[in-house]
């Protein structure tokens, strides 16, 4: 058995601290994944999913705890670093494409992503080409034969199709997906869903992935975690995974609300009793 | 014609810093005044190294090569040391101009009776038997003639090179770190080494571009690189303008002819009785209203898709 795909170990970071807007936003998270696991992140707003992914990517190094990717700490390593065995597509189509560069320019630099370095090859060559039109073709949405179009030319849905291409055009160790089908149309969420499916099984991807539609939440992934305020409270995984349905997501979102609630009154009371 | 010819040789040997200036400010979207310093780097270590007896090719591969120097610098002193980026060529510019003084060991320093890349041509030229050339009854030495050989030949190689090195992995890895960083750190570019890079590349052309205009010129002085970059931005968007900017090729083809087309038009006014005291002003003038001029197009164009207009 080799090493995890993922292991987050005490991950703790606290943004803007000792000002005004200081946020807990992790708060001492735990997460293993093993190779080929697809663990889907929900949760209210605020409550550190989407900060959870960024700290894998490497947006930030958390104030507490490490992070190791294919067994390997990353904790300290910069974005582009991890990159090499990181893909990531994110909620805005523009994030993951280069709007100047043509479709075949954006995937042939996503081809390189794992290269040791970047030499003075032409990075088009026709062998190239042809092997980037038929990864293309296989997302059937006719842009092979647009290869040479700026990227800023295609829809939204092109657009994140392709960078979820560019993120798996060489195999990731750890796919991470940060609501990447909710800034869509629903028939490109559809296509982008289907997609993103097809990928993960035929490639055996680890995924980390983040959503707030409940239905994806039960659908996908064979573990779904829930955080709240930082923290990760709970974990389906196994036949509760594949038994949950959204009446029971629904019911962990209303629990969390009224612990909310209840903290929120209690420290009114405690305001008024002794401030 | 003499005025025409010696018009398009000075547009040709500029158009390198204008691609220099591509390079910095529309593929890595950054203000780099260093391109100030780096020409005036350039003209000046390419005068003193001829005037130290150095071959012509020799002396201007080092003007080029300091230029990109200076380009590093800046490169460092803003991915390293965060110090923002037209701050940072604002600094290295300033700097250099007194690497300048101490290199030329004055303000100025005339190479006219020094061996240049264009005397060699010249005597190439008249060795292959051209000699001058007699256009429309006015007679274009053959001297003049042979630097624009010269330059036809060093401008579109430099011109393809770059097109080339632009679509390499290295330079696909550049344009997309100036495009979309966020993008390109995802696909593992590392964004501060690109930019280094970038303007490193981008004040070598200038730097280059400096070295042949002192041997043009038959000297170089300390005020001579004043504007530089201004200038070049307002031959970009002129060749933008002609030449539009959705393909790499068009792009540094408008940038040569857009720097082509202002050298005419300085010329034409020169010859019109324009003080060339009043050139600086000129330029900056003529750059503002063909930004302006710009912006208008731009906005013409824009209204009808957002068809309710003001929200855009």
């Amino acid at each position: 058995m080799g090493p995890s795909a993922i292991e987050i170990r005490g991950v703790s970071h606290t943004f803007g601290r000792g000002g005004p807007n200081e946020v807990t936003a992790l708060d001492g998270v735990d997460l293993t994944l093993e190779a080929a696991a697809f663990v889907v992140v929900f949760g209210p707003n605020g409550s550190g999913k989407s900060t959870l992914l960024s700290a894998v990517a490497g947006d930030f190094v958390p104030d507490r705890g490490s992070i190791r990717v294919g067994g390997i700490d990353v904790t300290h390593r910069p974005v582009h670093d991890r990159a090499r065995t990181i893909g990531r597509v994110s909620q805005e189509p523009s994030f993951g494409t280069a709007p100047r560069l043509t479709v075949a320019e954006n995937l042939a630099l996503a081809g390189q992503r794992a290269a040791p370095r970047r030499g003075l090859r032409a990075a088009l060559s026709a062998r190239t080409r042809r092997q980037l039109a038929d990864r293309v073709a296989e997302l059937r949405m006719g842009l092979e034969d647009r290869l040479d179009t700026p990227m800023a030319q295609l829809s939204g849905g092109q657009r994140q199709a392709l960078a979820l291409l560019m993120a798996t055009l060489v195999r990731p160790e750890v796919l991470l997906l940060d609501e990447h089908m909710a800034a869509l149309d629903p028939r490109s969420a559809e296509q982008v869903l289907r997609l993103t499916r097809e990928m993960i099984e035929r490639d055996r991807l680890t995924v980390l992935m983040v959503s707030h539609s409940m239905p994806q939440v039960v659908r996908l992934g064979d573990r779904a975690v829930m955080m709240h305020r930082g923290r990760i409270v709970q974990d389906f995984s196994g036949a509760r995974k594949r038994r949950l349905r959204v009446e029971e997501l629904l019911d962990c979102f209303e629990a969390v609300r009224n612990a909310d609630l209840l903290d929120d009154a209690a420290a009114a009371m405690l305001a008024r009793a002794y401030v | 014609m003499n005025l025409l010819v010696g018009a398009l040789a000075m547009g040709l040997l500029l158009s390198l810093a204008t691609l220099g200036v591509f390079v910095g400010f529309r593929v890595l979207r950054l203000i780099d005044l260093t391109a100030d310093g780096a020409f005036g780097i350039g003209a000046a270590v390419a005068a003193t190294a001829l005037v130290g007896g150095a071959s012509p090719i020799a002396a201007t591969l080092v003007g080029a090569a300091v230029g990109a120097l200076a380009g590093l610098a800046t490169g460092l002193l803003h991915t390293r040391f965060g110090i923002d980026a037209l701050l940072a060529g604002i600094l290295t510019s300033t700097a250099l101009y007194s690497v300048m003084l101490s290199v030329m060991g004055g303000g100025e320093l005339s190479i006219v009776t020094r061996e240049t890349v264009f005397s060699g041509a010249e005597r190439a030229w008249y060795r292959a038997d051209g000699g001058d050339i007699t256009v429309f009854g006015t007679t274009v030495a053959g001297a003049s003639l042979a630097s624009l050989a010269l330059l036809l030949l060093i401008v579109p190689a430099v011109a393809l090179g770059v097109a080339w090195f632009f679509r390499t992995h290295l330079g696909l890895a550049l344009r997309a770190a100036g495009d979309n960083p966020r993008m390109a750190r995802a696909q593992a570019v590392d964004i501060g080494w690109m930019t280094v890079l970038g303007v490193g590349l981008a004040n070598g052309l200038v730097g280059f571009s400096g070295a042949l205009f002192s041997q043009y010129q038959g000297f170089a002085n300390v005020q001579m690189a004043l504007g530089t970059f201004v200038t070049a931005v307002g031959c970009l968007v002129l060749g933008e303008a002609l030449f539009g900017r959705e393909r790499l090729g068009s792009e540094l083809a408008g940038a040569i002819v857009g720097t082509l087309l202002f050298r005419l038009l300085v010329a034409a006014a020169l010859r019109a009785g324009l003080d060339p005291n009043t050139l600086k002003m000129a330029t900056a003038v003529f750059v503002v209203v063909i930004l302006v001029a710009q912006n208008r197009v731009r906005r013409t164009l824009a209204r009808p898709r957002g068809a309710t207009g003001g929200a855009g």
